[in-house]
């Protein structure tokens, strides 16, 4: 376990690079070439372990690679957690489980690239709102791993509709609201086992609206967009001179010289970390103007952003964020709410698929989270609406290999490619049709779903005994 | 779809004999498939006229008077408009900005009396948005200001049904419903336990079979007290919004001690005792997709709810995702429902003919039949399908212009 943890580990640049250079062959921009950092000592290791299960085959179904195709009659195969094959004439094996897909449809497991769950669980009580450590506007200290209650009876809602790894940030009340973690949406009793291995940390900025409301409304900055902005830079100043300061450590240590190490600031050492490339920015940003300020601050410091999350206004800077290499992760129903989102609308995703920038569909909460394949139907018919016409092998990838290269994972999960994670839905139909259920969900191979076999869904500790819902 | 040659020579005299609008009210849906709840039901190649605003024949086999405008549907599903429900349309622009919200109050003198239709805003964005989404009608609700934390709210007031046509006078019915809040949130209100909350009702509910003094009034205005009447004698509905099985006995008991014409109105528990709320032909409003044990108030919240309800005999009505921006998501909701159990027909019918019913209007929207108002849409696929969409949408047989802000700001930044 240990050698595929640091092999893993090696790899978010190469993650990053496959986001950014996906769209149009968007050339880099050159600011954050990022190295691949050495394998970190593992603090808070993932302990995560896939359920040893069958060989399994789904046979004669339409299956979404998330790769750009769709093969009719296909057979998908998983072994040993891995997919093995995929297409039309696949021999399953002596000894497989075989499924039925007759009439059926097969797509990657759904990701879920901006999500509370566990941060912010059911039932939202004080006792648990753990998701915004909201008390000072500069908390990349925090780790969202710390607050994931692994029994929030939403995880087994959103395992349903197909999700199979998720993002779980921060809130947005904070200018740095700390790191996000990635998990594999699996029963678990400790986030540990729950977190993907090897998955890149990520931190979680915001713009607009949250911070400078929250701080101002109590008479400390930020107080203004440009309030929002001095704090950025400020920090990103004092992120820079924290890193030489390693830097010159390391210098003197790989010199042989005596040095004695500065003392570690968890907060600039997450900032730090993205400033080397090793962390990944996932920016809650709005406004079409905002987010081409924040991209010249990632200029000016010299960090990229990974995502632009909520980015409702994307569509108006479509061009500008794919010779960016940023990806958007959005919706297309929610809009309205603040005046930063008045000009959300429904097109937004298909207007920047067709200009080349990387998109994915979010949920930012507990009910979409279930049905991000509805989500991405809304999207796709106000784009075909709009006389952009884009085809479903290209739309699945909305929620499947986008939302993975906005996390780092999409060497390893997000499509339905040979030695990839086996995460893959099996919909009752078509997944872009409200009425599809995913009927089984597999999670590195293992089957973590089974509508057929109702007993088997796991309820949350918090559930049992309670008179809780047939799903 | 086409408009015949007649209709621009109309167009023309129109100022001569009668009005522009009344002509533009009178025209054809040809190759129509028809999708209806009530006596129609699904007619796969039919036609609609409409006369001066209102469905005057349908069917399979109906003559197309002399010289009638066309509009040839080319096969498309047509629908009655949809009826939406639990929204504040009309009442909200951006919900930060307080200024914009209309649906609530903190007056220490109002609460029953306080009436949505005074605020009714016909210039909101959100209309063309809704009707974008198919949506004619909506019943407009009030709903809770809990910033004065003295103030014991009992009833978040009247509502009213508007319509999403075009023009500057929106109010389709005022006075459509009382609305109280029960349940966790509900008991904060009123000393904070249920036990206070009940027994409060009660003693009111017995308060207003007599007259309004200072002595007889358990904390309403004479002008609530007043606005209370029609609920006491049954001739308007009191909507309670109720989430917890135990708490949906106790309003069901209260509503027959007090011969109340109730309705259901969130009801996540509601399958628990679906038995109980169809025995008593209590309608519930709903969304089926609240399915998160969100308080304790709703454990059992469950995507079947709808399905289950349906199947005792109760008569549902299906929302959208908030009361406003998000109440355009009612037809996949509905749709939704169906994907649990719910019969593809009674998915329609909860978003349209339902809330008709449930409101009182059954007689003028809700259906297509002959005598209703010609509140229409014609679709490009099955309407609780998000890959779908209206083609033209039609509220008294005039056609609505198919744009909003969104789709206007859609065409400024989509072009390549």
């Amino acid at each position: 376990m240990k050698s595929i943890v640091r092999r893993v580990l090696g790899q978010p640049a190469l993650a990053l690079a496959i986001c950014i250079s996906a769209p149009l062959g968007a050339a880099p921009s050159g600011e954050t070439a990022a190295s691949p950092a050495p394998p970190a000592p593992a603090a808070y290791p993932s302990t995560y372990r896939p359920r040893a299960e069958a060989d399994t085959a789904i046979v004669n179904a339409s299956i979404l690679t998330a790769t750009g195709v769709r093969i009719d009659n296909g057979t998908i195969l998983m072994s040993g957690g891995r997919i093995v094959a995929v297409g039309k004439d696949v021999p399953v094996p002596a000894g497989a489980r075989s499924i039925d897909g007759t009439g059926k449809w097969v797509t990657p497991g759904i990701i879920d690239s901006h999500s509370h769950l566990g941060v912010f669980p059911a039932p939202g009580v004080a006792g648990h709102a753990d998701g915004n450590e909201n008390i000072d506007p500069y908390t990349a200290n925090v780790w969202a791993e710390h607050s994931v209650w692994p029994q929030d009876p939403v995880f087994t809602k959103a395992r349903a509709g197909g999700v199979t790894s998720l993002l779980v940030l921060p809130g947005s009340a904070n200018l740095f609201g700390g790191r996000g973690v990635t998990l594999k949406n699996v029963p678990a009793v400790t986030v540990a086992q729950m977190k993907f291995p090897g998955a890149p940390y990520t931190l979680k900025m915001a713009c607009g609206e949250n911070p400078k409301g929250r701080y101002g409304s109590r008479g400390r900055a930020p107080a203004t967009r440009m309030g929002n902005v001095a704090g950025f830079r400020r920090s990103w100043i004092d992120a820079a001179e924290y890193a030489r300061k390693w830097d010159t450590y390391d210098r003197k240590r790989a010199k042989g010289d005596a040095a004695e190490a500065p003392k570690r600031e968890l907060a600039l050492e997450t900032l730090a970390g993205v400033l080397k490339g090793e962390i990944l920015t996932q920016n809650h940003c709005y406004r079409a103007d905002e987010m081409a300020v924040m991209i010249d601050v990632g200029h000016e410091f010299g960090y990229r952003t990974a995502a632009f999350h909520h980015a409702v206004e994307a569509y108006k800077i479509a061009d500008l964020l794919a010779a960016e290499g940023t990806c958007v992760a959005t919706w297309a129903t929610r809009w309205g709410f603040k005046m930063e989102a008045f000009d959300a609308i429904e097109e937004n995703a298909a207007i920047l698929a067709a200009r080349g920038v990387c998109v994915a569909i979010h949920s930012d909460e507990q009910g979409l989270i279930q049905r991000l394949n509805v989500e991405t139907a809304v999207a796709l018919a106000a784009g075909r609406r709009a006389g952009i016409a884009i085809p479903q092998e290209e739309a699945i990838k909305w929620i499947t290999l986008n939302p993975a290269r906005i996390m780092g994972v999409a060497d390893r999960t997000g499509s339905l490619e040979p030695g990839k994670m086996a995460d893959v839905v099996l919909w009752s139909r078509n997944p872009f049709s409200v009425y599809a259920v995913a009927e089984k969900v597999f999670i590195d191979g293992a089957l973590m779903h089974d509508t057929s076999d109702p007993g088997s869904i796991y309820r949350s500790d918090f559930e049992l005994g309670q008179p809780v819902g047939a799903q | 779809m086409k408009f015949g040659p007649l209709s621009l020579v109309l167009a023309g005299l129109a100022g001569l004999a009668c009005s522009t609008a009344t002509q533009a009210q009178t025209f054809a849906i040809t190759n129509a498939h028809i999708l209806s709840p009530g006596p129609i039901g699904e007619v796969e190649r039919g036609t609609i006229v409409v006369r001066d605003g209102k469905i005057s024949a349908a069917g399979a086999n109906v003559a197309l008077p002399d010289g009638i405008t066309i509009v040839d549907a080319r096969g498309g599903y047509v629908t009655p408009g949809l009826i939406a429900v639990n929204t504040a349309l009309g009442l909200v622009e951006v919900n930060s900005v307080s200024g914009t919200m209309d649906a609530r109050t903190s007056s220490t003198r109002i609460s029953a009396a306080f009436d949505v239709q005074y605020g009714l805003n016909p210039a909101s964005t959100l209309l063309p948005v809704a009707r974008l989404g198919g949506i004619t009608r909506a019943v407009v609700m009030p709903d809770y200001d809990d910033s004065n934390k003295e103030r014991e709210a009992l009833f978040a007031g009247k509502a009213a049904l508007i319509s999403l046509g075009e023009g500057p006078d929106i109010l389709f019915r005022a006075g459509a419903g009382m609305v109280l809040e029960l349940g966790e949130d509900g008991a904060a209100r009123l000393g904070g336990s249920r036990g206070s909350e009940f027994v409060q009702l009660r003693e009111l509910f017995a308060s207003l079979r007599k007259t309004w003094t200072t002595d007889n009034n358990w904390g309403l205005s004479e002008a609530d007290h007043r606005a209370l009447a029609p609920v006491v004698s049954g001739a308007m509905p009191l909507v309670v919004v109720v989430r917890r099985a135990a708490d949906i006995r106790q309003v069901l008991s209260l509503a027959r001690d007090f011969r109340l014409k109730l309705i259901l109105s969130g009801a996540e528990e509601g399958w628990q005792v679906a038995d109980a709320i169809a025995a008593m032909k209590v309608p519930v409003l709903l969304n089926p997709t609240s399915n998160i044990p969100s308080s304790f108030d709703q454990i059992g919240a469950s995507l079947r709810n709808a399905a289950i309800l349906k199947a005792a005999g109760v008569d549902i009505a299906i929302s959208g995702n908030d009361a406003g921006h998000r109440v355009r998501d009612m037809r996949y909701n509905a749709g939704l429902a169906v994907s649990r159990g719910l019969p593809q027909a009674a998915g329609l019918e909860a978003i349209t003919l339902a809330p008709a019913r449930i409101f009182g209007v059954a007689n003028l929207v809700g259906s297509i039949e002959p005598g209703k108002l010609a509140d229409l849409v014609i679709w490009d696929g099955d309407p609780l399908e998000p890959l779908s969409g209206p083609v033209a949408v039609y509220v008294d047989g005039k056609a609505q212009p198919m744009q909003s802000r969104a789709t206007l700001l859609g065409q400024r930044y989509g072009k390549q």
